[in-house]
Formats: C-alpha cells, structure tokens, sequence
C-alpha cells in the first residue's frame, strides 16, 4: 500500500513537473522581452557614443531611466527551475544558472549598477556615455560568459 | 568511421621508419633566439592579443587573479579532455626553468623541453607564425607575473591519441608556414592577418575541422560546431557577418553587436583582450574579415 502511494505521488509529481514545464512560455517570454528592451535602449546610447547619430540629451536619458527600469524587474519569477535550454526549446538559459543561483543573481545586480551609471552619465554628452557604455557591456558580457549557451 | 581510418593510417605511417623520422618533433635551430633579451611592456600586448590568460587562468579566476596562470581550465574535445597547465614562472609546477629556445619551441612548434610533442589543443599551429621579437617579448613578460604552486593536471587523453607521435603525423598534415590569406596588399591587412592568424587564433573556434581535428583551410572562419559543447560558433566571412568594419571593431571592444545584444561564452575573454588593444588593431581586424572570400575558399 506504502508502495503504491508512494508510486501515485512520484507519478503525479512528474506529470505536474511536465504540466509545468508547459506553463513556463510566458516567463520566456518575460525575460527575452525585458533583454531587447535593453538591446533597444542600449542602441540609442551606442549608437551616440559611436557617433552613429546625434547626441540627444532627452533621448539619451529617456533610454538610461528605461535600462535602470528594466534592471529593477524583480527576476526570480521569470527563471524558474526546468525553464533552461535543456529543458525548454527557444531559449539558450544555461542550466548553469539554477546550479549557482546566486552569482547569476549577483551579476543582475551588477547590471543594475552599471544602468544607474549611465543614468548620472546619460545627460553628460558622448565622453560620458561611452565609458558607461563600456562598463554596460561589461556587465552583459560576465553573465552571458557563464550562462547563455551559443545559438544552435 | 572515417576518423577510425584516418587514425590507423596515421598509426602506420607513425610506425612506418621513414615515418619515425618524419614524425619527430622538430625543434628550431638552438642559435635562433640567442643573445635576444625581451621587453616585458611589448610582450604583454603580445600577451594579450594572444589570449594567453584567457586559457591558463584558473577555472574561476577573475579580475587580476587571471594572471596567474595556474592552469586547470578543462577543454573536452572527440579526443579527450585536455586540460590547460600551468605556465606561470613557478620553477616546479610552472615553466620558470625553462629557457627562452624551450618557449619558443614549445610556442612556435608544439614542442616540449623534454622533445615531446604537445597537443595541438595548445595553438601553436596558429603561433607558429609569430615574429621571433614577439616571443622574446612574450617570454619577458610572461616572467614578471606571479608563480603558482598548482601543480598541472594530466590530460585525459586514451588511446591512440595518447601516443604522442601521431601528434608528429598530425603536424606534418596540419602545421605549416603558410597564411591562410596569401596576399595582405596593405599594412593594415597585414596587421589584421598577424591578429586573426597568428596570435588572437581565431581559426581554432571559427574554422571547421575534419576528422581528424585538423582545420579545414577550404572553409577559412566560415564558423563550426562549438569545440567545447553545445551550439555553433558563427561564421566570419563577409557572406555570414554583414557587419560593416566600424561595427566590428566596436563588437571588439565593446562586446555590443550592431543590434546591442552582447558577446556570450568563450568569445568573451576576446572581447576582453581586444578592449586593451589599440584600436588600429581592432581596425585592422576588422579589416581582414572584410576582405575575406564568401565561403572562406582561401586560395
């Protein structure tokens, strides 16, 4: 009887891990989207620390408030544990991200120091965006190091 | 099962006498580098573009612990697990005894002091063509930096790999003078060519390989199969990477592609070195993959 109860638990524990792993399309969504929000408002910083277009004032600190924003989006929710490359398909989240949880974590925050950098930098021309810049991509660059795998 | 063959036919041509002598490693000329004294400031650009620390660095080394180049980084391959050594100037466990002739052998031939062949995991096929001057700078500068007491571990290579003397088969196939581009009209491509070819050795990830693990010059950087797990590592030839050169070198120094995502895995230790370069170098870089043939076909 143990047995059998324990068979029916570990059965319904596995079809809910599946059921779940269905479930998680909208945290994929959820990250990816808050990452081309990034890339996005990054293009107009880079684009005028390259010189690429025209150092704008405003539009340079609309696009900085928006990466400090996005860098204060609460992630936890959007990472659950199943949701990696081997467990899902469209998405390159290594599973070393839940097996050291806490660097991945550590490193999020480092984005977020970089984006409040370009915040106080945004508004203080090219010579300005461009070192932040470089401390932005840093940041990117450490976490994808260690947890993005390549495109197949 | 191609591969299977391929390693018979090296083992025979390695048992083969004439093949015994063919296959010996080959070390340069002991006056080659005699009275040359480095410049520890010129080799640790050298240092740099080379990546050296990207590979010798401890596992989890980060900021100025990357140079100390303890070894123990892991790279799986079809042939086994190599495993980085330890190359710092540590006389036990690192390379302090050694002597500059025995670095530029082992750098620019894929020889050990003891007159063994390395494996090719080390890209000497890519160092080979390296400026004597550079790896006189190199050697000076590679002594300034911290000893590390760790001691290297061995690769985990079975047979027939294990046998060092297929490694010798191996070179004769796959280790020569030649560039992949032939002609650099100009100094910058020149300059390009000495980065990508020789010292930042861009081939090893972004060219294919045959079988036997050799790179397949035919398809020069066309991109390939991630060496070291999952995934694709891009192709660079201007009909896979349409960045225009200006992108490119900020990719080098920025890590940001034109589209603002941002360089992931191995490819992120290069950006890091690239960044400390001079931007002509990034420049020219980018310049050589411009003027590299659609499909890689090198002639």
């Amino acid at each position: 009887m143990t047995r059998l109860l324990t068979a029916i638990t570990a059965l319904s524990l596995g079809l809910s891990g599946a059921a779940m792993a269905l479930d998680y399309s909208g945290q994929q969504k959820a990250r990816q989207g808050q990452f081309r929000i990034l890339a996005i408002n990054l293009g107009t910083l880079g684009d005028m620390a390259q010189g690429k277009t025209e150092y704008d004032a405003e539009a340079a600190q609309s696009a900085a408030d928006s990466l400090v924003a996005v860098s204060m989006i609460h992630q936890p929710p959007l990472w659950p544990e199943g949701s990696s490359a081997a467990d899902l398909d469209g998405t390159r989240a290594k599973a070393e991200i839940w097996e050291d949880w806490e660097d991945f974590t550590s490193k999020w925050a480092d984005l977020g120091e970089a984006a409040a950098a370009m915040q106080t930098a945004a508004s203080g021309g090219t010579e300005a965006i461009g070192p932040a810049m470089g401390a932005l991509g840093g940041a990117c660059k450490a976490c994808h190091d260690s947890y993005r795998a390549p495109r197949n | 099962m191609r591969k299977l063959i391929g390693i018979v036919v090296l083992a025979a041509i390695a048992a083969a006498g004439a093949g015994w002598v063919l296959t010996a490693p080959k070390r340069l000329p002991e006056a080659r580098f005699s009275g040359m004294t480095g410049d520890p400031a010129a080799g640790e650009r050298i240092f740099t573009a080379a990546g050296c620390a990207s590979c010798h660095h401890a596992p989890d080394a980060s900021g100025e612990d990357k140079l100390v180049l303890s070894g123990g980084q892991r790279f799986a391959s079809e042939f086994g697990t190599f495993v980085a050594p330890n190359i710092s100037p540590d006389p036990e466990h690192g390379i302090g005894e050694w002597g500059l002739a025995d670095f530029a052998n082992a750098v620019m031939r894929g020889v050990s002091p003891s007159g063994r062949h390395l494996y090719p995991a080390f890209p000497y096929t890519a160092y080979t063509h390296m400026r004597d001057t550079d790896v006189v700078d190199l050697w000076a500068y590679l002594l300034t930096l911290p000893a590390s007491e760790t001691p290297s571990a061995p690769h985990e290579v079975g047979f027939p790999f294990n046998i060092r003397r297929g490694v010798g088969a191996w070179k004769l196939l796959y280790m020569g003078d030649d560039w992949a581009m032939r002609d650099v009209p100009d100094a910058q491509l020149e300059r390009g060519r000495y980065l990508v070819e020789a010292l930042a050795h861009c081939g090893e990830c972004h060219t294919p390989r045959d079988g036997l693990g050799g790179l397949d010059t035919s398809a020069w950087l066309t991109g390939a199969p991630n060496p070291n797990g999952s995934g694709t590592i891009p192709g660079l030839t201007p009909d896979r990477l349409d960045w225009d050169a200006g992108s490119i070198a900020y990719y080098l120094e920025s890590g940001f592609t034109p589209d603002y995502d941002s360089a992931g895995g191995h490819m992120v230790a290069v950006v890091e070195n690239f960044a400390k370069l001079d931007p002509a170098d990034r420049e020219a870089v980018a310049a050589y993959l411009k003027a590299l043939p659609a499909g890689g076909a090198m002639d």
